[in-house]
């Protein structure tokens, strides 16, 4: 195929079906008993802007086409960015002639036909956006000098950036399931920089959609992003204490992340998670409602059908407090026993059941303690639970913040965190694929100088 | 054949039909009297890779990539537009896409000159069939049953087998190419050992710019196998972790991921030009205590962070960033070195075709000091010994940097005591440096497994580091 369809998603998808259809006639022709295939095609406009004056601007354009084929257990893929038909078959090639070097595996695999999606609702997830790259700019520019001119210790900026990317993904395999739909993806973010007499801090903030009207305003971005980075200046650090712990909204969807790394089929059969065997056990207090909507019209991570070709469905992993579901694929589901959750590629729309406080009440209820507003680096071992990690954020006193901290640990072990959880916040203000408010946890450890 | 440049005609622009001519007129489109700077960046990469888990070799995987990235600057403004259609249509087109970030848009001329590497690192092989598909099998299943045999607690063992062959070819405004044949391996071993409830996680890996033969000398494989076990039994003996501010001897090799983190990205060249690092401005400046002399080496031989030519075209080297304590270097590309007045020192590098090449650290280390490690140890008289890390992250503004042990020990009276729970150290890159109080002569690198990432860029890197005192550092475990 020399020429793609990009600004037809009907079309495109089309074409990618027709991909698809020759990869899996190909690797019939080839002698697989089953196989299974799917390609991508995405084409967008990046513009960065840095103090006032364009920095760069990306046109990108991302072609990909994968498949796996079974011989009997036998298992091997093959992917490439080339989409013309002698790539398409070279790499069927490429693939079978991994499926002879692999060996028997019981719970290779398509899964059951009986699973695959059977109806493909429209999702609502295709809303080009036509762009010029001067609109563009003139976006980002907006959205960095609202962080400029925020205050006078804004002294610098790492720029805003902004995109729009709009993409068709078709997925099908040899027991005739074919999908495919068109969505984009819109956005833009800025990370700028205070000083003053105590030295430089930087933050950011972004906004991120389905559809252009659903961004934030490019000026709210930008004096987010400076209002969070003025409050880190004279930053300190603290001494070494056993304290409550308040994990801002977005910090605490990393915690909800590792949760789900934790009840994920990969790591259960491979005995690699502190959960393990945690299924109706309470992992929370009852309090706790953990749930998955990837059916969701315009969500971020929405899909009507999983990396399997099985349907996606709502549904609970915990609730009130107790594990009700694990995070499982086709291959893990057969090594564990059990049947797919339709989680093939991961969770869609994970979202946790607010609680009644706002940030203000939780502060008081948390009285003296920690508010985390960033981790760094990784330090989370799944296989134990025992989590330690970088962190800057507040020190709270009497319920109000004191002063910004920063080059400090905090530790802990997550099964314990988890079971600790005091109250969860409504206040859930930030973009992307994950609601949740703060978390407040009874204690950890913060470690400092 | 051992000419770069031959072999990526051969497998890149013969098959698409580009020849000189077309190569020129491309150029000339870019090279209007507003642009500064242009490059085609054409790529051909081959992968592939073996995963054995349960005693058996599950999931193989070969992947295809080839693109062409072009790149237009004018002042400090970037056009940049990528294909994976390398016909010269596609490459007109992203040709003119990309120019358009100057307003004058003239056609300009140039001739096309070929550039060779001085330095040739490593042989301009493809790894990927240097070890027959059956061998590699055996190798798996040869790591598996040394790590299975080296202790009945072993409970899950994966084995992982990598190999890439990256063709590159730069063409640069100047009508400059130059290419590079890149080999890339890289075997790990996750162990995870359990006795009774409890299980720990243990891993060890390696590579290097070679051929598969690499991982069967000295049995080096099954020497990965033995070591991911050995970190996954001291780990089933481990107690909590001290927290607070102490001294921490770090081992030699892997654990520079140090020196990676608090100085190496703070030096490279874009934070710099924007003053946004934590070492703007700070050249000539005293950072580290003397004695500390840190480098950026893209030319040891045969090493995963090495390259003959960088994603620019320009010669790799070795360049000092740390001199005997003073700050004396910062890593450059090309953009960056003209901005700032310099030249670009051979670090200008992308995770690929469809990426913006920047300054990104090649192979990083502190050069030896004069210290016995073990006298390092027996000065302190309560600390941490770390030897194993996993990766680290930094704040390049405010010069906060983590990384985290995976492998640890108390130190008691100059003794190594018991084995900790992994932790993760945070400290501050302009300070840190300058708390090393020894020096071990026990320079050494890591063995082949580090990626690092920025701006959402993966790139191969390596990292090196004697044994090191330094005198207070925050440890971020439970027990208080």
């Amino acid at each position: 195929m020399s020429q793609l369809h990009q600004d037809d998603p009907q079309r495109l998808r089309t074409q990618l079906e027709d991909t698809i259809a020759a990869l899996l006639a190909e690797a019939r022709l080839q002698g697989a008993d089953a196989a299974e295939a799917s390609a991508s095609s995405s084409t967008g406009l990046e513009v960065a802007v840095r103090m006032g004056e364009v920095e760069t601007v990306e046109h990108t354009r991302d072609h990909g086409l994968g498949i796996t084929v079974f011989f009997g257990q036998r298992k091997g893929s093959a992917s490439t960015s080339d989409l013309r038909l002698e790539a398409v078959r070279e790499t069927v090639r490429q693939a079978c002639t991994i499926a002879t070097h692999t060996q028997e595996d019981r719970c290779a695999g398509l899964a059951d036909a009986a699973l695959m999606a059977s109806e493909l609702p429209d999702l609502d997830l295709y809303h080009p956006w036509s762009i010029s790259v001067e609109q563009a700019t003139e976006l980002a520019l907006a959205c960095e000098t609202a962080a400029r001119d925020y205050d006078p210790r804004i002294t610098n900026s790492e720029g805003a950036n902004f995109g729009t990317h709009r993409s068709v993904r078709v997925y099908g395999n040899s027991h005739g399931f074919l999908g495919g739909y068109p969505s984009t993806r819109h956005g833009f973010s800025c990370a700028i920089v205070a000083q003053d007499d105590s030295g430089m801090q930087r933050d950011y903030w972004w906004t991120t959609a389905r559809r252009a009207q659903d961004l934030a305003a490019p000026a709210a971005v930008g004096q987010r992003a400076a209002q969070r980075t003025l409050a880190r200046l004279n930053s300190r650090q603290l001494g070494t204490r056993k304290v409550p712990v308040l994990f801002c909204a977005e910090v605490a969807a990393g915690l909800l992340h590792n949760l789900i790394s934790a009840i994920s089929g990969g790591r259960l059969y491979r005995k690699s998670s502190f959960l393990l065997d945690h299924l109706g056990q309470a992992v929370f207090p009852d309090f706790v409602r953990i749930h998955e909507q990837p059916r969701l019209q315009r969500g971020l991570a929405s899909s009507p059908f999983d990396s399997d070709g099985v349907a996606t469905q709502a549904k609970d992993f915990v609730r009130e407090g107790v594990l009700q579901s694990y995070v499982l694929d086709q291959y893990a589901a057969c090594r564990l026993g059990m049947t797919t959750t339709g989680n093939a590629g991961g969770v869609r729309n994970l979202a946790v059941e607010l609680g009644a406080q706002d940030r203000g009440a939780l502060l008081r209820e948390m009285d003296t303690g920690l508010l985390v507003t960033e981790l760094m680096g990784q330090g989370a071992n799944l296989v134990t639970g025992d989590y330690s990690r970088g962190a800057a954020g507040f020190w709270v006193e009497r319920g109000e913040i004191q002063y910004p901290v920063e080059e400090i640990t905090i530790a802990g072990n997550l099964k314990t965190m988890f079971a600790n959880l005091v109250a969860i916040g409504n206040d859930y203000d930030f973009p992307g694929a994950t609601i949740t408010g703060s978390w407040l946890i009874e204690q950890m450890t913060v470690a400092g100088g | 054949m051992n000419d770069p440049i031959a072999i990526a005609r051969e497998q890149i622009l013969d098959p698409a039909g580009l020849s000189e001519r077309e190569l020129d007129r491309l150029l000339g489109i870019l090279n209007s009297p507003a642009i500064d700077a242009a490059d085609l960046y054409f790529q051909h990469s081959r992968m592939q890779s073996w995963m054995l888990e349960d005693g058996i070799v599950k999931e193989g995987h070969f992947n295809i990539e080839m693109g062409v990235g072009v790149r237009a600057i004018s002042g400090e403004k970037t056009g940049f537009a990528y294909s994976d259609e390398l016909h010269f249509a596609a490459l007109e087109q992203a040709a003119r896409t990309a120019s358009a970030i100057a307003r004058d848009q003239r056609d300009g001329r140039t001739r096309i000159a070929r550039l060779n590497a001085p330095h040739q690192l490593y042989p301009l092989l493809d790894p990927i069939p240097s070890l027959a598909d059956a061998d590699k099998i055996q190798l798996l299943q040869q790591v598996d049953a040394v790590a299975r045999a080296a202790d009945p607690r072993v409970a899950e063992v994966i084995v992982s087998l990598a190999a890439v062959q990256d063709i590159i070819l730069v063409v640069g405004d100047d009508g400059r190419l130059s290419a590079d044949v890149r080999p890339l391996i890289r075997l790990n071993v996750n162990v995870i050992a359990q006795h009774q409830d409890r299980r720990e996680q243990g891993s060890m890996g390696g590579g290097a710019r070679r051929d598969l033969h690499y991982f069967l000398e000295d049995e080096r494989a099954q020497g990965f196998a033995r070591e991911a076990v050995r970190q996954a039994l001291v780990n089933l003996e481990a107690t909590a972790a001290p927290a607070g501010h102490m001294t921490v001897v770090l081992g030699n090799g892997w654990p520079g991921v140090l020196l990676h983190e608090a100085v190496g990205h703070g030096l490279e060249g874009d934070f710099n030009r924007k003053g946004t690092s934590a070492f703007s401005g700070r050249l000539g400046e005293q950072v580290a205590a003397p004695g500390v002399t840190v480098v950026d080496d893209g030319t040891l031989p045969q090493r995963r962070g090495s390259l003959n030519i960088d994603d620019e075209g320009e010669p790799t080297q070795c360049t000092t960033l740390i001199e005997n304590g003073v700050l004396v270097g910062y890593m450059q590309d090309r953009l960056n070195a003209r901005l700032m007045g310099g030249a670009s020192t051979g670090n200008g590098r992308r995770e690929s075709y469809a990426h913006l090449p920047m300054p990104r650290m090649t192979n990083t280390y502190m050069l030896a000091g004069d210290r016995d490690p073990q006298e390092i140890i027996a000065s302190v008289p309560k600390g941490l010994y770390a030897v194993n890390f996993g990766g680290g992250q930094v704040d390049i503004t405010s010069g906060k940097f983590t990384f985290s042990a995976s492998e640890a020990y108390l130190i008691e009276n100059g003794t190594i005591g018991r084995p900790v729970k992994g932790a993760t150290l945070i400290g501050n890159g302009p300070e840190v440096l300058r708390r090393v109080s020894m020096i071990g002569n026990d320079l050494a690198l890591d063995s082949g497994v580090g990626s690092c990432g920025k701006e959402g860029q993966s790139v191969p890197v390596g990292v090196g580091q004697p044994t090191l005192r330094i005198d207070g550092l925050t440890v971020g475990g439970t027990d208080t």
